[in-house]
């Protein structure tokens, strides 16, 4: 509206702001806490107190989880998964989603009927389990990866995504003489960069995020991802706590601290790509109503 | 593509051009194998699963040798108390979800839309958004900061004033507002782009006229605005409706506690407790499935309503 810019902000703008202000307040505010306990110095942090900066910065929480190898075991753990997982998704899901653009394919129909229909109903929670179990993949990471190497919903948006490129570019290499293997590697893929770099991210975050199956795939706590170890760590030593467990355990290090470090730290990776992938992220969401 | 696709002999012409189609599109099955084979094994593999509802599986026995049960699973979960408190709360979460989750990305796009500083919105919408990439880990993680009795910091507050703690993570009277406040937190931000893009796609000329006409900044939300996102709102209304059945799993799972078992108790939790946990593998079969057939009968008549609106559905 850029002729509405010269006007002066009214009441309703000021209403407006404050309240949109409020709301960023309320997003940013589970962040600042936990960031600002995780960083106080453990000597002065006093559990009834409440802090919105520390008083005394200090890193020692850091320290302490760094030193740890079970959270440096769940780190590289769920990077392995989250890099080899993404580069398959990648691999699976636009190969698929180039042969679903091809509508005179025999048996086009077929198999878009399969993948809607994974879209509408899903086995459940056991059966799933059941049949990794059967193929011997507990407590092996490739029982994630495998179990996700592409979805539905991605299917239809790349594929919807791969549709709006301009047609005339295939047809001119494959009157050129290029295979169907030449196309796709020099003409769809260059062209889908966007789309690519949208969906790494979104397949990223979702194996750096996956809870419930690292938690019933991954028995073996030597193989815990992070986001098991960090519910671990938070929310089952709180109940603990609650029950009156962990009084006894009055060491020098506050649990607070440490426990809020681990949160920062699992959720770091996608803290720092954040600010500048989230334009992508949002881009990528309108790729599927490309058709309206 | 020059393939010999014609060389075959032309007796039995139908069979020989399918298959010399088949043949012409090689490159792209091979394309597709890797996917094709995903969905066979981890997507098919596991519906055989489900006939394990109509049995009282064994592991001694296996999959095979255990005895069938016909629907004495299905009535058994009929007939269990357990099973309506489970739909209780599942439609209750659910309409929260109708009542909170489904209108404030609206109002909250409506807010950011009239926005004139790009700036200031432009960093708005990157704080509001955030949340979603979170996982529930964390974002439960940071529930049991802000309110959990002993290290909240709602309750530090209310300490230091000279109150008692309130515990509302184990109270089965906070339960459901607390999994609808969560999933607001994380996801009206992120739910406001499609409906900002919709706003996107107005003429600024509309806005000019009725500024000459004299409308005022309601009037032309009311009649410009909110009409250009009626059929974005409808679509995702009959969406959500299509999806009454499904609760966020990892969310409630994260948030369960014995103390509040009876409010947050669903579908699916039910059937990892009893299949996966106790190890009752036709019980949570059963339950899965039971879940997994209602919700394909509410997204498939919700999109058949979608798409008589002519619009396009999820499919």
């Amino acid at each position: 509206m850029s002729f509405a810019k010269s006007k002066k902000p009214t009441a309703f703008d000021w209403v407006n702001y404050s309240l949109v202000l409020l709301i960023s307040l309320i997003c940013v505010f589970p962040f600042l806490y936990v960031f600002s306990v995780s960083f106080t110095d453990p000597e002065v942090y006093v559990p009834l107190k409440f802090y919105l900066f520390p008083e005394k910065w200090s890193l020692d929480a850091y320290r302490y989880i760094l030193s740890t190898n079970s959270f440096l075991n769940a780190f590289k753990s769920t990077v392995f998964i989250t890099v080899v997982g993404t580069a398959l998704n990648l691999i699976v899901s636009f190969t698929f989603a180039y042969g679903l653009t091809k509508r005179t394919l025999p048996g086009y129909k077929l198999i878009l009927g399969f993948v809607i229909f994974t879209l509408v109903f899903s086995a459940g929670i056991v059966p799933n389990y059941l049949l990794i179990r059967e193929l011997g993949l507990i407590n092996s990471y490739w029982s994630l990866i495998l179990s996700s190497l592409t979805n539905a919903w991605s299917l239809i948006i790349i594929k919807s995504f791969l549709e709006s490129l301009p047609s005339e570019l295939e047809d001119a290499a494959q009157i050129d003489g290029c295979s169907d293997l030449g196309v796709f590697w020099r003409i769809v893929i260059p062209l889908s960069m966007p789309a690519i770099a949208t969906f790494t991210l979104f397949f990223a975050v979702a194996h750096w995020n996956t809870y419930f199956n690292a938690l019933i795939y991954l028995t073996d706590s030597n193989k815990w991802t992070l986001q098991v170890l960090v519910k671990t760590l938070v929310i089952d030593s709180n109940s603990s706590a609650a029950a009156g467990a962990g009084a006894s355990d009055e060491s020098v290090m506050p649990q607070e601290t440490i426990r809020m470090a681990s949160i920062v730290l699992s959720m770091l990776p996608i803290l720092i790509v954040y600010p500048f992938l989230q334009k992508h992220f949002a881009k990528g969401v309108m790729l599927g109503s490309v058709k309206g | 593509m020059e393939q010999p696709v014609t060389a075959a002999s032309p007796s039995k012409a139908h069979s020989v051009s399918l298959w010399s189609r088949i043949v012409k599109h090689r490159t792209i099955y091979l394309l597709m194998l890797p996917g094709l084979l995903f969905f066979i094994v981890f997507k098919f593999g596991p519906l055989w699963g489900l006939l394990l509802a109509f049995k009282d599986y064994n592991p001694y026995l296996g999959f095979a040798a255990s005895e069938w049960a016909g629907f004495d699973h299905f009535s058994a979960l009929f007939a269990d108390p357990n099973f309506y408190v489970m739909l209780r709360n599942t439609l209750a979460i659910n309409l929260l979800g109708l009542i909170f989750n489904f209108p404030v990305p609206i109002v909250l796009a409506l807010m950011l839309n009239e926005i004139r500083h790009e700036t200031f919105k432009r960093i708005n919408q990157s704080i509001v958004y955030m949340p979603h990439f979170l996982s529930w880990v964390v974002v439960a993680s940071m529930t049991y900061f802000v309110l959990s009795a002993d290290v909240g910091i709602v309750n530090k507050i209310i300490v230091s004033w000279g109150g008692d703690s309130v515990s509302f993570l184990s109270q089965v009277n906070y339960f459901w507002a607390m999994i609808t406040a969560q999933s607001v937190w994380k996801e009206a931000g992120w739910g406001t782009i499609i409906f900002l893009a919709a706003m996107a796609g107005v003429d600024p000329q509309r806005y000019e006229a009725a500024v000459v006409d004299g409308a005022s900044r309601w009037r032309q939300i009311w009649h410009i605005t909110l009409p250009a996102i009626r059929p974005t709102i409808v679509i995702l209304l009959v969406l959500r409706l299509g999806s009454m059945f499904d609760v966020g799993f990892e969310q409630v799972l994260l948030m369960m506690n014995p103390l509040v078992l009876s409010v947050a108790e669903v579908f699916d939790t039910y059937s990892y407790t009893r299949g996966i946990l106790q190890g009752n593998v036709s019980v949570g079969v059963a339950v899965g499935m039971f879940k997994g057939v209602i919700g394909l009968v509410l997204i498939v008549a919700a999109n058949r309503i979608v798409k008589k609106t002519g619009q396009e559905g999820i499919y």
